[in-house]
């Protein structure tokens, strides 16, 4: 299998791409992502390739074109509305929650709503409050959504390709820092990954540190250091939250007895909060330590960068809570 | 028996018109009387007054357009084709509904007959219907997508938003609001500026067309013209249709606080059935023995629907975990 390296922007474009030429029923939707190509430049060229009625360039409307994306999912077609920040995902709330998630339950099973709505996500960009957020948490909250957050431009693009053809609503968030920041190996051929398995990024047994989106990279790093100082620690990335790999989180840390879980959103009743109850759960008799959460600070995402990098997990927070794991070991 | 040439439509349509508003009419009347008794839970929005608005619309549709509904949905449903067996099982809860139970008397749907849902979000349907008629569009077959929904969303948001582009892509997607005067228990023109709905929907560039919504042929009449410009093409419109809700907001409620004994009396004047059934014995079509033969046989119709859902069972617990995801 041949591959080549692709950034995060370029693999999602990548999925894009080969999806619309194999489904016609596929038409994306958004601000700025047809001419412009996207203000992230991941549509560069589709608008260009597949006409302006299948890259369509939307008003300032997210309520009215997700909206629309319900209705056309309702009708056989599988749209893919883009948020361009993540933040403006409040404006399309109720077409999400009350409506694209509900339908086919509300119907008794008449309707499938295949969508798919790609939104970014994280801060580290001096954008301030309104444009750094990380909602995914949102989402995993609502029966009948699922919700993907990859980490990889490996994973985005085998992951995305799988939402396409899946009938069903879906988050698909991507963390905007690693658009053009983040490169991997990328096949040149066909592949998909399946939602709702987790991915071992990197092999430990001495702790595990669970961490999403650009998080994972961020947990990489900070396992680096740690094996220089003779800890080894397992990251595992769940990939999606909704349908979670539950199973894999468990048998990792019944491998290693202690965790960190690692999130860009929010502290409060986040995804940490979650990931924490499940493996508190299913390897109770084989935590040796208390659970950590490293996620964001609970506070509007800060504009001046010593106040936003310290809202958002990094390398030493994480490393700091790997420490209190180990040190709050029970004895064996 | 000879007066059919004055007819402004078909003798059979407007029979047609005249069963279904009468189903209707007899179908919320049933609910009350079902909910009255306790043999169904939560509560339920009649549309009872409003009849023609419903039918008068449909009655302009192919089998494959789509329509989506309002909490206040079971006249659209009707009128659209729904069969009231299942509609009164729903109301129940029971399996046989609709949406096995799922959905309820607000989230009535039959997707084969192209009722795209009843919403309890008013205005929440706005979108599905404007997604509905971009999938039509594409499809090129001439099929049109008709929003229903009431003076009080029109001033929500996605009114708007769903108007600017349906007309910036011509989509085949006419809005009807079923503007009943009472935004749930206040009165519309306190709600909502400017020179009316109508002139909200030349502003966003569409045509805006009043009618006498408890007038079936009239809104039949404006209707069928608006829909056939958006199969030819010609991009959305909006159909205002003035009419009333005879009860209140919901079966708990009266109605009677903020409304006045007068402006019933002068509503109940303009019934649309009684006008209906005037048309059709003045212009000979139908006898008023017949008129009598179609009121028993349509109201023994909902009273069978209502002894058939009564004994229809709940839906297994087993159930619940069902149809979350596809």
């Amino acid at each position: 299998m041949s591959t080549r390296e692709l950034t995060f922007a370029q693999a999602i474009r990548e999925a894009l791409d080969e999806e619309l030429a194999r489904d016609e029923r596929i038409v994306l939707f958004g601000e700025d992502i047809g001419a412009w190509g996207g203000v992230f430049r991941t549509t560069e060229g589709l608008y260009q390739k597949y006409g302006s009625d299948r890259v369509i360039d939307t008003p300032l409307s997210e309520e009215g074109y997700v909206g629309m994306a319900v209705g056309i999912a309702m009708t056989g077609m599988h749209p893919v509305p883009e948020i361009m920040f993540g933040d403006f995902i409040t404006l399309a709330m109720d077409q999400i929650v009350n409506q694209a998630a509900k339908m086919r339950y509300m119907t008794g099973g008449q309707v499938a709503v295949p969508i798919t709505i790609r939104a970014t996500m994280g801060g580290g960009r001096s954008s301030g409050a309104q444009h750094s957020q990380s909602w995914h948490a949102w989402f995993a909250h609502v029966p009948g959504l699922k919700v993907v957050v990859p980490s990889t431009p490996y994973d985005a693009k085998g992951l995305l390709k799988t939402a396409l053809r899946d009938p069903n609503p879906i988050l698909f968030f991507e963390d905007k820092v690693m658009y053009h920041k983040i490169k991997g190996p990328v096949p040149e051929e066909e592949y998909l990954i399946p939602l709702g398995v987790a991915d071992i990024k990197r092999e430990g047994k001495d702790v595990t540190i669970v961490a999403l989106s650009r998080m994972v990279h961020t947990a990489l790093a900070a396992a680096e250091k740690l094996a220089q100082e003779g800890i080894s620690a397992e990251v595992i990335d769940p990939r999606t939250l909704t349908p979670l790999d539950e199973e894999t989180l468990i048998q990792s840390e019944c491998k290693t007895g202690g965790a960190v879980i690692v999130d860009e959103g929010y502290t409060r009743f986040g995804v940490t909060a979650e990931l924490a109850a499940v493996i508190a759960k299913g390897a109770f008799d084989y935590l040796d330590a208390p659970i950590e959460r490293v996620a964001a600070f609970d506070v509007p995402i800060p504009f001046s960068p010593p106040l936003e990098f310290a809202t958002i997990p990094d390398e030493e927070r994480i490393i700091q809570a790997v420490y209190r794991v180990l040190e709050g070991r029970r004895p064996q | 028996m000879s007066n059919h040439t004055s007819l402004p439509v078909e003798p059979t349509l407007l029979i047609e018109m005249y069963r279904r508003m009468l189903t209707i009419r007899f179908f919320e009347e049933a609910i009350f009387d079902v909910y009255r008794k306790g043999w169904m839970p939560g509560l339920a929005h009649l549309s009872d007054g409003q009849e023609a608005t419903p039918v008068g619309v449909c009655m302009a549709l192919r089998s494959d357009d789509t329509i989506t509904s309002t909490h206040r949905g079971h006249g659209h449903i009707i009128a659209k084709g729904g069969q009231v067996e299942p509609m009164m099982a729903e109301v129940m809860g029971k399996v046989t509904g609709y949406c096995r139970g799922k959905g309820g008397e607000m989230h009535i749907a039959d997707v084969s007959l192209g009722i795209l849902g009843a919403n309890g979000i008013v205005g929440g349907g706005l979108g599905i219907a404007a997604g509905s008629a971009f999938t039509a569009k594409r499809e090129g077959k001439g099929r049109v997508s008709v929003a229903f929904f009431g003076d009080g969303a029109i001033n929500q948001g996605l009114w708007y938003e769903t108007a600017n582009m349906a007309v910036l892509w011509k989509l085949p997607l006419i809005y009807v609001c079923e503007n009943n005067q009472y935004t749930e228990f206040t009165h519309w023109q306190k709600l909502t500026s400017g020179e009316g709905l109508a002139a909200r929907a030349r502003a966003m560039g569409m045509p805006g067309v009043e009618v006498d919504g408890n007038d079936v042929v009239a809104v039949y009449q404006a209707a069928h013209e608006l829909v056939e410009a958006a199969r030819r093409g010609e991009g959305p419109a909006t159909l205002i249709c003035h009419t009333i809700r005879y009860g209140g907001h919901h079966v708990g409620d009266p109605g009677t606080a903020y409304r006045t004994k007068e402006e019933m009396e002068e509503w109940r004047k303009k019934d649309s059935i009684q006008r209906c059934e005037q048309l059709l014995v003045e212009s000979g079509v139908l006898s008023p023995q017949d008129i009598e033969a179609t009121r028993t046989e349509i109201e023994q119709c909902i009273q069978n629907a209502v002894q058939q859902a009564r004994q229809d069972p709940f839906p297994p617990v087993e159930e619940v975990n069902e149809h979350v995801y596809a």
